[in-house]
């Protein structure tokens, strides 16, 4: 009897153990990322290397591009995005929204060189006849549409039927139900989802290489070719010098602080206002 | 006191699918007292006053067949909108259900504020009036901007009767409003439905028969989707015409 509960107790500490060293492990690679990026990154920082050029060995239009980038995205994708999110979520019993789920759900793994390639054949060769901003974002919010789609659909299922009830019983039409009152229901998941696919398309590279292509210049035109940091860390980490790798770690670390910043902005901006 | 009928149905039938849930339902509400309707669990007691307000119909696959006479107009008529007939014929839950985002003003003035038909000093009269008449104004009126969902379970239910009165209906519907809260907390629910009588017309699902005895004036009896015996409270408990009523009253079956 005691040496049944002994070893159950054994059995217990050791998954917990073993659980515990899976957890190690996963972070490992990521402790060791974020501690080398820092490490390799922070001697770069200074203010002649945030705002100056690519001729004067700054970052500027890199991060200028990539400022660019997210604010144009998000206009294209968010929207698109979380529409069809509530058609998927609302009015999705149908045939015609299952297969669209499915495709959905397809785009969502689709390899971004692919993405990439697309838009360089539709918007680069087809419309702007040059490598721009506009090809740029359109190829992003490929990647960014079925992400928040998918998000949105999710949260807004998870908003319970008692809540919906509740609003139609007391008079509300469809669409209000769904505006006032479940969409804020679901309101931090979708923030959860809109910032997943700004952090994600922020660092995608295969994409703009293909259709920003890469500036030593601050921004000129939409229908001119504009840099943005992702590209900046691949462009320089591939050239022999060690000022221009060294750059591109400096580069590296602003792009994540970058999405952290505006990961910690929009989590505060969209706080409940409630007492509790 | 106990004015004319308010509700009548006529033939009402109802389906989920293929599975019918009311069977030719007549009955007749009266105006300004509660009526409860009683029968064991799964009798169709929920989707009878579903129907009286148009919810049944939002559950994918449902149906309604006969007429259900608000006032002697058919609510199923083509020419009817059933958004308006919800704001005439209120609903509460057997679960309470306050807006989560929403704070303790805002889930009153939900219905008015958000149709556009009320603002400003008007509406902070009618949120407080509410409040009162749902016995929770005295409870909360420090903490109006507090969240709906930080209440107690029954405050919550009572702040729930409040929203549902704060759009003025003429009927309220209240599907097992007790089911999920304490003694106390239904006790106080109780109270309320005797003292809301006075202005609606209130009807009350519920499957504790003494609460049917305490609060209403009349009472239903469904089982197996149809009616079984209506009438004052006082004769079905006292009195039952129906062989069935009387075994469901005295427990054989429930």
């Amino acid at each position: 009897m005691l040496n049944s509960y002994r070893f159950r107790k054994f059995k217990d500490n050791a998954a917990y153990v073993f659980c515990l060293l899976c957890v190690v492990v996963a972070v490992i690679p990521l402790i060791s990322i974020i501690f080398e990026v820092i490490a390799r990154g922070v001697p770069q920082l200074s203010l002649h290397f945030l705002t100056a050029n690519g001729l004067e060995g700054g970052i500027g239009p890199a991060i200028q591009g990539t400022l660019i980038l997210i604010g144009l995205t998000s206009l294209l994708g968010i929207p698109v995005g979380i529409m069809s999110g509530f058609y998927l979520a609302e009015f999705g019993g149908n045939k015609y929204a299952s297969a669209m789920r499915t495709i959905n759900d397809i785009l969502t793994e689709f390899p971004s060189i692919v993405v990439g390639i697309t838009a360089f054949s539709i918007v680069v060769v087809g419309i702007t006849g040059s490598f721009s901003p506009l090809a740029g974002a359109v190829a992003l919010s490929f990647i960014m549409i079925p992400i928040i789609a998918r998000t949105t659909e999710e949260s807004l299922k998870l908003v319970p039927t008692s809540v919906r009830e509740a609003a139609l019983a007391l008079g509300l039409h469809k669409w209000k139900t769904i505006f006032r009152i479940v969409l804020p229901t679901a309101g931090q998941g979708l923030v959860t989802g809109t910032l997943l696919a700004i952090a994600r398309i922020a660092g995608e590279t295969a994409p703009i290489l293909l259709t920003i292509m890469g500036n030593t210049y601050f921004f000129q035109s939409f229908s001119q070719p504009m840099d943005a940091l992702p590209l900046r860390v691949f462009l320089n980490s591939r050239q022999p010098s060690p000022e221009a790798q060294a750059q591109a770690w400096g580069a590296a670390l602003v792009l994540i602080l970058i999405v952290l910043a505006l990961n910690i902005c929009v989590r505060i901006a969209s706080r409940s206002r409630l007492k509790k | 006191m106990n004015g004319g009928q308010k509700v009548r149905t006529e033939e009402l039938s109802a389906w989920f699918r293929q599975k019918q849930a009311l069977k030719n339902v007549n009955l007749s509400i009266k105006a300004n007292a509660v009526t409860a309707i009683v029968g064991p669990s799964g009798c169709g007691k929920s989707t009878l006053i579903r129907t009286l307000n148009r919810m049944h119909e939002l559950v994918p696959g449902a149906k309604v067949s006969g007429r259900v006479l608000l006032d002697g107009k058919d609510i199923y008529d083509d020419d009817v909108d059933p958004v308006q007939i919800r704001r005439r014929v209120g609903m509460v839950f057997q679960k309470p259900n306050p807006f989560p985002t929403m704070s303790i003003y805002d889930n009153v003035a939900a219905g008015l504020k958000l149709t556009g038909v009320k603002k400003g000093p008007v509406l902070d009269e009618i949120v407080k009036k509410s409040l009162q008449q749902a016995s929770l104004w005295d409870e909360v009126k420090d903490d109006l901007k507090k969240s709906g969902t930080s209440l107690s379970g029954g405050q919550q239910q009572r702040l729930c009767i409040a929203r549902a009165l704060a759009v003025n209906p003429e009927v309220i519907l209240m599907d097992e409003p007790c089911s999920a809260l304490d003694p106390i907390a239904t006790a106080k629910i109780e109270f309320l439905i005797r003292k809301l009588s006075e202005d609606y017309t209130v009807v009350v699902v519920t499957h504790n028969m003494q609460q049917a005895a305490r609060v209403s004036d009349y009472t239903a009896f469904i089982y197996l989707g149809e009616l079984i015996e209506y009438g004052s409270t006082k004769e079905i408990f006292e009195k039952p015409k129906h062989e069935l009523t009387e075994r469901y009253l005295t427990g054989e079956f429930g």
